[in-house]
């Protein structure tokens, strides 16, 4: 029978980009607020879910040609960079710093080198989701 | 006051909730079970914002949103199990 999902498309082609800001803001706030990397991938990959819900496979892999193995490894050395790169500057493994600057539009920043470890998880957990979906989904 | 309000409407909220699991597990369809289990979820998000009115905090704000999406999510997966069989498609046929 041929189905027509014409309402859970168009629902999906707007409520798709709420969730994927909702997923970046919590990512961004997860440092004062509750959230993070962990939960902001999870919910990145929800939204891409609901992508592979309202279309297919093959349609998803035309809109994100990603390869999420590499996501995990991108995450995997983004975690370890950060972890490794406190030993340039003569301090222990893993040690982290932070800076207050002004940013002409942005205005007053407090960046940590947390937060690209958090980005790290971000990708590890978004790979490792769409991994497991993706290789379950299908049917060979 | 306000805290007998937000109670009352917690435990109004929670009788609402018993009669849908009722429903979950008596529910002579699985549709049935779908729709009940997505206002469940509805209800959940009701119960933590009167909650958080009632802790007087802001934190569980993002909660809301979640439950509301997760729950938007997992119906969407279950109907489309229940009308094709699948939840994922290889290719869609058109």
């Amino acid at each position: 029978m041929k189905t027509n999902d014409v309402i859970l498309q168009t629902a999906t082609k707007v409520v798709l980009f709420l969730i994927v800001l909702f997923s970046v803001y919590i990512f961004f706030a997860g440092h004062y607020t509750p959230g993070g990397g962990f939960v902001g991938g999870l919910l990145t990959s929800g939204a891409i879910i609901l992508l592979l819900l309202a279309f297919d496979m093959k349609t998803v892999e035309k809109i994100l040609p990603v390869n999420y193995m590499y996501m995990i490894a991108a995450g995997l050395l983004f975690a370890i960079g950060t972890g490794a790169g406190a030993l340039l500057f003569n301090v222990p493994f893993l040690t982290h710093a932070f800076t207050d600057v002004d940013l002409p539009i942005l205005g007053h920043l407090s960046l940590h080198t947390a937060a690209l470890f958090d980005l790290g998880v971000f990708l590890v957990v978004v790979g490792v989701t769409m991994i497991i979906i993706k290789t379950i989904g299908e049917d060979d | 006051m306000l805290n007998t309000v937000v109670l009352s409407a917690i435990l109004i909220i929670s009788a609402a909730t018993i009669g849908l699991i009722y429903r979950v597990i008596k529910g002579p369809t699985t549709p049935d079970r779908v729709v009940a289990l997505d206002a469940i979820g509805i209800n959940l998000v009701a119960i933590v914002a009167l909650i958080s009115i009632a802790l007087n905090t802001s934190a569980f704000v993002e909660v809301i949103l979640l439950i509301g999406i997760l729950a938007f999510i997992g119906t969407v997966a279950f109907s489309k199990y229940l009308e094709k069989g699948v939840i994922i498609e290889n290719e869609r046929d058109r």
